[in-house]
């Protein structure tokens, strides 16, 4: 007796395929296909702070751009070059303390203490993790897991740069609006360099580095050189969001060098589906206003969110919007086999 | 908040001679479990500070709530600690076993999830001491010491005596120590992977609880230990290499010392940096640690 075998085939749409070569757009439908997603993506985090007219979620606004820029950095690090940092609290506290520092000693105002605090920040980071960038995969981890607990532990046995009570007097933004679309459209900025970059002919280095890193390195280019330039765009991303924080606060502490910093990027991207570089930025968006809600529970939150991200890697969950992004580009059917 | 090692100024050498002994042999009390269970399954276990803390507040409920005996009390929460590492791989770990790091932010999460659950719990503070086995001191050389410092050095010899016997007499030591070497030989063989993954987690879990066991009654029993030991066992073990016992027991001599060394002449803050410098250095001077050759090659480009 013959049993009827069916297996699900899943295909591109028809006006995928046609959208992908750019020259090929010929009807509104087409372009609607492309800018529909984006449109509703860009527009509806512009819209959020009008829409929301609480104080305290439009920071929470703010702090979620900035769990979003670390997430962002993760999930670019992890998905295509193949090195997973735990270490985000670093690139936090390195950003903030330096625009902390810049801020207080030399006076200098927000519009400059960030993007020094950004670039300077990211090649700081860079140098300190040059030696480990030979690492892969657990050691890589580990060692990067270890970075933001051992500064914190050196800020505090030195007592150096304010020690335990932290930097406070941080000049702080002129406006409300500027603070807050200043990094909304920072992460915008940031979410679609990526894109473009990992398209172009460096983010094919990129996934080789992460796929199979002796082939690149056969054709003659330098992994260490593309890592180095990778953890530097990733540190960068996480200076901003820490410089950011530090003029948000008005204050710089050890706090910054938190746990929180490395766990929740990870959740954020885990759950909003890895590799797509929207993903994390959801992620965020779920993720950190859970967190605040849950604010009163103290400790319990973190207890949560680990048990979600636990949850999501054990049952190998590909995140919403790798799911999102297969039913928007593919459709599905039962074939016979 | 540091409460394992004896956190004063030294001002003799025999001092650092002696508590620097006595705070290896606790380091590597700590990082015996990890190292095993990494040695064997390939299982990197960050949940096992979580263990060692929960094996304390289990001892201390069976005693203080229940009115147990001490023993009885040690005996029991061993088991449940022996049990809750076999849980934590049959039902969490099993599932993602071979991915590095999933293993990782899986386990990691568990061990968020039980510190940080006990923390929100109300169990922190300095109304947490577990007795210590043995009232008393004695002097060696002319420096005092406790015999509960005594008793770890003790348990310490015994613990690795008994594993090494285990591991070469015993018919369960020896097909773990065939996983360790080689899995799919092993496997060919008749050993089942899980089933020895399984007995790996249950002995690693015991050990961080009998660490906790004896190294607790020294101090308070804090959730902050959670990290603080995984990060030293972390340390030991990178240092002497992912896997190997006899390097992990050769790092723990070596971190100990240079942490009783930093203590007495520079300053007690650096217990902590002294580790996670250690965890950096050998990762970055040689990633595979001082005993972990066979790896050199598949980990480092």
């Amino acid at each position: 007796m013959a049993t009827e075998e069916r297996r699900r085939e899943r295909l591109d749409r028809g006006i995928k395929v046609r959208t992908e070569g750019i020259y090929a757009i010929s009807t509104w439908q087409e372009m609607a296909y492309l800018l529909v997603p984006r449109l509703v993506l860009i527009l509806g985090i512009l819209m959020l702070p009008l829409v929301i007219p609480s104080l305290y979620w439009q920071r929470v606004i703010s702090i979620v751009c900035i769990y979003a820029l670390l997430s962002l950095g993760f999930d670019f690090l992890a998905h295509f070059v193949g090195l997973v940092s735990l270490g985000g609290a670093f690139f936090i506290g390195v950003g903030g303390y330096l625009a902390a520092i810049l801020s207080t000693s030399l006076g200098l105002p927000p519009a400059l203490t960030i993007p020094i605090a950004t670039l300077v920040g990211g090649a700081i980071c860079t140098f300190l993790l040059l030696p480990c960038l030979p690492l892969r995969g657990i050691y890589f981890a580990i060692v990067t897991l270890m970075y933001p607990l051992v500064l914190a532990k050196i800020i505090e046995a030195l007592d150096i740069l304010g020690g335990t009570d932290g930097i406070a007097g941080v000049a702080s933004f002129q406006s409300r609006w500027v603070e807050q679309y200043f990094i909304i459209v920072m992460v915008i900025i940031s979410l679609f360099g990526l894109r473009r970059l990992v398209n172009e002919d460096v983010g094919l280095v990129f996934r080789g580095v992460k796929d199979n890193d002796q082939a690149v390195r056969a054709s003659g280019i330098s992994i260490t050189l593309y890592k180095s330039i990778a953890v530097y765009i990733a540190s960068a991303l996480g200076c901003l969001g820490g410089a950011y924080l530090v003029h948000l606060y008005m204050w710089a502490g050890i706090s910054l060098f938190a746990l929180d910093f490395s766990i929740l990027p990870i959740a954020a991207t885990v759950i909003g589906g890895g590799g797509t570089l929207v993903g994390p930025l959801v992620g965020s968006f779920i993720l950190v206003p859970i967190s605040e809600l849950l604010r009163a529970f103290g400790t319990l939150r973190i207890v949560f969110y680990a048990l979600i991200l636990m949850a999501f890697i054990v049952f190998g969950s590909e995140g919403i919007m790798v799911y999102a992004q297969r039913k928007y580009h593919q459709f599905e059917r039962w074939v016979k086999v | 908040m540091d409460n394992e090692g004896p956190l004063k100024r030294f001002n003799k050498k025999v001092d650092i001679i002696i508590y620097g002994t006595i705070n290896s042999i606790a380091l590597a009390l700590m990082a015996l479990g990890f190292t095993l269970v990494y040695g064997i399954s390939r299982l990197p276990n960050f949940a096992h500070g979580a263990l060692y803390v929960i094996t304390g507040f289990i001892v201390w409920g069976f005693i203080n709530t229940l009115g147990l005996n001490y023993f009885l009390a040690i005996i029991l929460s061993l088991a449940i600690t022996g049990l809750i590492g076999a849980a934590i791989y049959q039902f969490v770990l099993i599932r993602v076993r071979g991915m590095a790091i999933s293993e990782i932010i899986a386990s990691y999460a568990i061990a968020l999830a039980i510190l940080e659950g006990l923390r929100w719990g109300g169990f922190k503070g300095m109304t947490y001491t577990l007795p210590v086995f043995m009232e008393g001191g004695v002097e060696i050389f002319g420096v005092p010491v406790d015999l509960q410092r005594l008793i770890v050095v003790g348990i310490g010899i015994v613990v690795v005596a008994f594993l090494w016997l285990f591991t070469h007499y015993n018919k369960i030591g020896l097909a773990l120590r065939g996983m360790a070497q080689d899995e799919r030989a092993a496997m060919m063989l008749g050993i089942d992977s899980d089933r020895m993954a399984v007995i790996a987690m249950a002995l690693g879990s015991v050990l961080a609880g009998l660490a906790a066991v004896v190294l607790l009654p020294l101090g308070n029993i804090v959730v902050e230990a959670g990290y603080r030991v995984l990060i030293f066992a972390i340390a030991v073990c990178i240092v002497g290499g992912l896997g190997s016992w006899v390097g992990a027991v050769l790092a723990a001599f070596i971190i100990g010392f240079a942490q009783i060394i930093t203590v007495a002449y520079i300053e007690s803050h650096f217990h902590m940096v002294v580790a996670l410098l250690a965890i950096i250095i050998t990762l970055i001077l040689r990633p595979s640690g001082l005993f972990g050759r066979q790896k050199e090659l598949e980990e480092r480009v």
